[in-house]
């Protein structure tokens, strides 16, 4: 039981992590690069588009679809290796 | 009228479709599709969670209100989008894994006490009745435009039809409706959006037709742009911000939180089979809302575009007052747009000096549907747009009364009050609530707050204050106990309804504005449909300090929180 316990406790100490590590890139797209670096990476043009723009307006969104694709790949992985997967 | 007729033979259709889907999900399925372990796959839900969620805020308003803020816009793509990943990370999961109906439901458990579920119960309907307003507006905008009449006739064509549509499809079978409506509302905006990339940019993808050269010349569309609205004195485009970048902050963070708080989107992760598809399911529908959120912008600066240059076709050549296009004359009965000439030369002066500007009003929320018209697309895009619109709006607006409808009937009667009512009675109050809450919504729909974004914004603030914070230290602490949930709670709506209800009067009654002295935007420059993300703040201060005073959740709560952070149901042992 006691061990049962402890599988949880490292389970969810991996989760937090990873939501860590996410939740980062989530802040840095879209408040660093979107709102409070805009104006420095506007001087930096792709295309039509200046970059503080296209973070604010394409880029952000781009990288949300990848992080929670990313979040459910992991934890798909982390749910096996601690055995927690449900039926 | 050849476009009317049009227009009504299209939405009919679409409607036809929604109901027959309707019925045939109805017989089709039994007791088990209404049970949260129910199969409804991921990717259907995904899709559904999207028609859900993309009301006629994003539809109807969103683009239109970028197009006018330029840069300042980016809080609504960002914010409505972002908080999916908060969904998918910090609640979806988790509180698919406790497996309950209603959000109040599992704010009641958590937090072991009637009273949190009560008042979540009365923040949920604060937060969700002024989301049904916005629809309202946006809804009355459409109806306005094809029926030909003012707004307020068009409000009240809209309320008839919402009713209607939520009583009778707002039982079984709504996510395979939803399923319908997400297909058309995302053709109704993506075909027209590629017809304008087309023209404007030779380019079909207007994700791509965005940062792409205007057609036949060597400048790029966006710097084109900038140029065109700094000659008449607008701000320029891609750099314009909301306010200031705090606030835009601000914004973005309540909306963000605000969306992972609606309890109408959380309840969709309930349908889902297991855990795993709680977290997978909110990543298909971010895919499905990206498609329309990633060609919003284009839409954006593209109408934008092609208003500037209907009304000024070359620098310093207005359009005539006599010449003006049939959508100009159409918008004009509606009450919507307003021109008024000043300096009496029959020409449409249309620039940023208040003085001297003659386009008196430009709403805001006319731009979507106007769009197609003003671009000169053929009549079927048109009205498939009309349609497009009603789907979001329609879509949404059932999703959130059957939350409304579902807090009274089973949270506040069944759970709390009446425990012993009956089904018949239950579902009885429950239809009720939905007509109470369409009619109060309606009623204030005469006289909006904002335009569509902006009131649905204004109800992500309340969403964000109050049942965000709740939800998250329910899952994230085991430390937090009722009183301090309660009071975090009660702190967070207050703060952020008193901050917006001081400008706008209280539930937006204008004559009860309480402002007093102090200037708009007193705090920090921060504006009232902002605010959210300050109450939110509040919230978990509060929240953490009171439970820090009081004592701790009783053993078997924390044991809860514990057994809802592993997927695996807590009876089952581990075997190694």
């Amino acid at each position: 039981m006691s061990n049962n316990k402890e599988m949880a406790h490292a389970y969810w100490k991996e989760n937090l992590k990873l939501i860590w590590i996410l939740m980062i890139v989530w802040f840095v797209v879209s408040f660093g690069f979107g709102i409070i670096l805009v104006d420095v990476l506007n001087t930096i043009q792709i295309g039509g588009y200046k970059l503080g723009f296209w973070f604010a307006q394409q880029g952000s969104i781009y990288t949300f679809v990848v992080l929670i694709y990313v979040y459910s790949h992991q934890m798909a992985k982390l749910d096996h290796k601690y055995q927690v997967e449900e039926e | 009228m050849e476009l009317q007729t049009l227009t009504f033979i299209v939405v009919s259709m679409t409607f036809m479709v929604y109901i027959g889907i309707a019925i045939w999900a109805r017989a089709g399925s039994t007791s088990e599709f209404y049970v949260a372990g129910g199969g409804v796959n991921p990717v259907a839900n995904g899709m559904a969670t999207a028609a859900d969620w993309m009301s006629a805020a994003s539809f109807i308003s969103m683009a239109g209100l970028i197009a006018f803020m330029g840069y300042g816009g980016s809080i609504f793509l960002m914010g409505w989008t972002g908080g999916y990943v908060l969904l998918a990370l910090l609640l979806a999961p988790y509180l698919r894994k406790y497996g309950k109906f209603t959000v109040p439901e599992f704010i009641g458990d958590r937090f072991y006490s009637k009273t949190a579920r009560v008042v979540a119960v009365l923040c949920l309907i604060i937060a969700s009745v002024t989301y049904v307003i916005g629809q309202m507006k946006g809804v009355g905008v459409a109806f306005s435009r094809f029926l030909e009449v003012d707004y307020n006739t068009g409000l009240m064509a809209g309320m008839g039809i919402v009713f209607v549509y939520a009583v009778m499809g707002g039982m079984k079978g709504i996510t395979y409706t939803q399923i319908a409506q997400y297909c058309i509302l995302i053709v109704a905006y993506t075909i027209p959006a590629i017809f304008i990339s087309l023209n404007l940019t030779g380019n079909p993808i207007p994700q791509l037709g965005l940062g792409s050269m205007m057609t036949g010349t060597e400048t790029y569309l966006l710097d084109k742009l900038d140029q065109t609205v700094t000659e008449l004195g607008f701000a320029e485009y891609t750099t314009n911000s909301r306010l200031s970048h705090l606030n835009m902050f601000v914004y973005t963070l309540s909306l963000m939180i605000g969306t992972a708080g609606l309890p109408h989107v959380i309840i969709r992760f309930f349908t889902v089979p297991k855990v795993k598809d709680a977290r997978t399911s909110a990543g298909y529908a971010l895919l499905f809302i990206a498609l329309l959120y990633t060609t919003a912008p284009a839409v954006s600066a593209m109408a934008r575009m092609n208003f500037m240059n209907t009304m000024e076709p070359a620098p310093g050549e207005y359009l005539a007052y006599e010449d003006r296009p049939s959508w100009f004359k159409k918008w004009e009965t509606t009450g919507l747009l307003g021109f008024e000439d000043k300096n009496g030369d029959g020409l449409i002066q249309y620039t940023s000096n208040a003085e001297t500007n003659e386009m008196v009003k430009v709403d805001r929320d006319i731009m979507v549907l106007a769009n197609p018209e003003i671009a000169q697309l053929p009549n079927w895009v048109i009205a498939l747009v009309a349609a497009g619109g009603l789907a979001a709006a329609l879509s949404t607006a059932a999703g959130l009364l059957l939350a409304i409808a579902s807090a009274i009937s089973h949270d506040l009667l069944k759970g709390v009050f009446k425990p012993d009512i009956s089904e018949a009675n239950e579902l009885m109050a429950s239809r009720l609530a939905m007509a109470g809450a369409i009619a109060v919504a309606g009623y204030l729909g005469f006289n909006p707050p904002d335009f569509a974004a902006g009131t649905v914004a204004l109800a992500f603030g309340l969403a964000a204050s109050s049942i965000f914070p709740a939800l998250m230290m329910g899952i994230f602490s085991t430390r937090i106990n009722k009183e301090g949930a309660i009071a975090g709670m009660l702190a967070g709506i207050t703060v952020t309804l008193l901050y917006v209800f001081q400008h706008t009067g209280i539930m937006f009654v204008a004559e009860t504005a309480f402002l007093g002295d102090l200037p708009p935007n007193w705090f920090f420059g921060i504006e009232p449909n902002a605010f959210g993300a300050v109450g939110a703040v509040v919230n978990f201060g509060v929240a953490y300090l009171v439970a820090s005073m009081t004592k701790a959740p009783p053993e078997d709560v924390q044991e809860l929180v514990e057994s809802i952070r592993v997927p695996i149901g807590a009876g089952k042992a581990v075997d190694h």
